[in-house]
């Protein structure tokens, strides 16, 4: 009696009873589901990273007439951005600058405050309100940055004309504090993770050679989790680069390198804020708009590198705790 | 066979509803595309067959629609160049301006500065960052903090043209994204000087006369006030009367139209 008579003889409500061997018919069906099933979820998978290639792609196609046309020194090394001149000068100094600084400033203030604050919810405070508070730091990162943005104008640019007696209260300073605030729930969020992740063992054998709490923290927490902690400060200063809407309303967008450098009541301008600012009016085919995509192909590597940074020391975190 | 009976009658009514709705494509400005789109607003209430569309890129690319028959009608902040002009003409299309509206730019100061009257030349330098502090145009002791609109903006055009005669602003003005918001800085920044379009000046920032005379409708309306221009629609030669392009390009001179245009913040022509 061969196999498919036994399931007609049982019927359908026998299922468990099925043939344990398959017919060459099932097996091949079975066999062309899974790897179709496969193939397209390996697909689907493609899809996204497909994505980040063609847009590379499409960037750096869009700019190579500029690249090609001007010379990338003056790009790099020119402080004149004219673009809309009649002698038009493509000098991508002083935005550069620009994004670099305003990024900086922001992890100078948000780093000590994020990695103290990851510290507190690790390591002092206790478990119940850690599962409080750290579910609303993390809504911090999902108020939309236009909102920061009106925030940056409407109140903190009067209040610093104010009270610091700036001429001008959408500076570098209003535009590093609002991207400070919007890089610490991914500061706090990681350097945490890294932090809780190294365990008990680690704590209580520092407990049990004497160390204090303080000591506990400084000088085997801090130390133990240092590659999270990296992570984290890059994968702020990510988002503090990138971020476009915020330092377009609150850095003043004036196209200029503070002078002297620590001076950051000055305006400035940055490279999301100045593609995001002209890309309107840059005519089609026009070497302004290829300009545009050429700064945007710097700011994609710059990311890009960070990007890889974060990787590296996020494995490495992960490397640590493996063998501890 | 039912099948292709029922998709023929499905085709021929949808032909019919193509046919009877009358179809208006306007594209160009930015600037005139808030009247357009008011216009438009009004023209689908009236009209409710009536399919219009207002595309919002540029001056250049509603002169470009208008010469390959793309739109019906092109919105532009400027009169035609001489090179659009003749390849609209070469191409069959004579271009016919109508003027909707005047657009008037207000340079603006914090309400507490005594500074009530510049010249042109006198904006273009602080622009230029030639002149840096207020004591240079009569004013008190004050660094000037110079604001303007973003490049892309039709104010920003304006302005560019008609003070700056094309000229580069210098490296240290800050540029912000919208009127309302040159309006929040200016408000809020005692050294501060800005411009916005006629329709946002209020109390609460103090307009300046340019060379001896103040931004107003009047002055506006009537060329007297040098920071102005006509903003208009081109159509292929002048619209069959009674159409529906006929009707929009008309419609500023009904006083609903006219309404509309100070809605925006722009400045009728006739008076009602």
């Amino acid at each position: 009696m061969d196999n498919k008579d036994l399931t007609l003889t049982l019927g359908p409500a026998a299922e468990f009873n099925r043939p344990l061997v398959l017919t060459p018919g099932q097996d091949l069906f079975g066999f062309i589901l899974n790897h179709v099933g496969r193939a397209l979820l390996f697909l689907i998978t493609c899809s996204s990273v497909l994505a980040v290639l063609l847009i590379l792609f499409f960037v750096i196609v869009r700019s190579v007439p500029f690249l090609t046309d001007y010379s990338i020194a003056d790009f790099l090394a020119g402080k004149a951005w004219h673009p809309t001149s009649d002698t038009p000068a493509f000098g991508g100094l002083t935005i550069i600058v620009g994004s670099l600084y305003v990024s900086l400033a922001a992890l100078v203030f948000a780093v000590p405050l994020g990695i103290m604050a990851a510290v507190f919810l690790s390591d002092i405070v206790s478990w119940k309100i850690r599962n409080v508070v750290k579910p609303i730091v993390e809504i911090l990162a999902a108020i939309p940055s236009v909102a920061y943005g009106f925030f940056a104008v409407l109140v903190l640019a009067p209040w610093m004309q104010k009270h610091f007696g700036f001429s001008t209260g959408t500076n570098a300073l209003n535009a590093a504090l609002i991207l400070a605030v919007m890089a610490l729930p991914t500061i706090i969020s990681v350097a945490e993770d890294a932090i809780s992740a190294l365990g008990r063992e680690l704590r209580e054998a520092s407990y049990g050679l004497g160390a204090t709490r303080m000591e506990t923290i400084l000088k085997v927490v801090l130390p133990a989790a240092h590659s999270g902690i990296i992570a984290a400060v890059v994968l702020g200063m990510m988002r503090a680069i990138g971020e476009t809407m915020v330092v377009w309303m609150a850095s003043g967008n004036a196209t200029q390198i503070p002078h002297p450098w620590w001076d950051l009541s000055q305006s400035i301008r940055t490279m999301t804020a100045t593609i995001a600012g002209e890309m309107g009016e840059a005519p089609e085919g026009s070497s302004h708009r290829s300009a545009l995509f050429a700064v945007g192909v710097l700011l994609l590597i710059m990311t890009f590198v960070l990007n890889i940074v974060s990787e590296y020391f996020l494995s490495r975190a992960k490397k640590n705790l493996g063998r501890s | 066979m039912r099948r292709t009976v029922v998709g023929m009658i499905v085709l021929g009514l949808t032909m019919c509803v193509v046919a009877q709705a009358e179809t208006l494509q306007i594209e160009g400005s930015t600037t005139v595309g808030p009247i357009a789109d008011a216009f438009a607003e009004y023209f689908k209430k009236v009209y409710p067959d009536l399919d219009i569309t207002v595309k919002k890129t540029g001056s250049g690319d509603g002169a470009a629609a208008l010469v390959d028959d793309r739109c019906d009608i092109a919105t532009m902040s400027r009169f035609m160049k001489a090179k659009e002009f003749k390849a609209a003409v070469d191409g069959g299309v004579f271009p016919v301006a109508h003027v909707a509206a005047m657009d008037g730019v207000c340079p603006i100061v914090h309400p507490s500065n005594p500074v009530k009257d510049l010249t042109t030349a006198q904006i273009r330098d602080i622009y230029m960052g030639k002149i840096k502090n207020w004591s240079q145009v009569g004013g008190p002791s004050m660094p000037i903090v110079v604001i303007s609109r973003d490049t892309s903006s039709g104010t920003y055009e304006t302005f560019h043209g008609l003070v700056m005669e094309k000229k580069e602003m210098a490296a240290g003005v800050e540029y912000v994204n919208s009127n309302p918001q040159a309006h929040a800085r200016v408000k809020t920044t005692r050294g501060a000087i800005g411009y916005v379009g006629i329709g946002f000046l209020d109390r609460s920032v103090k307009a300046i006369k340019v060379d001896g005379v103040m931004p107003s409708r009047r002055t506006i309306a009537s060329g007297v006030y040098p920071v102005a221009r006509p903003l208009f629609m081109f159509t292929n030669g002048y619209p069959e009367l009674g159409s529906m392009v006929h009707k929009f390009c008309t419609f500023y001179l009904t006083e609903k139209g006219q309404e509309l245009v100070e809605a925006k913040g722009f400045v009728p022509l006739t008076a009602y």
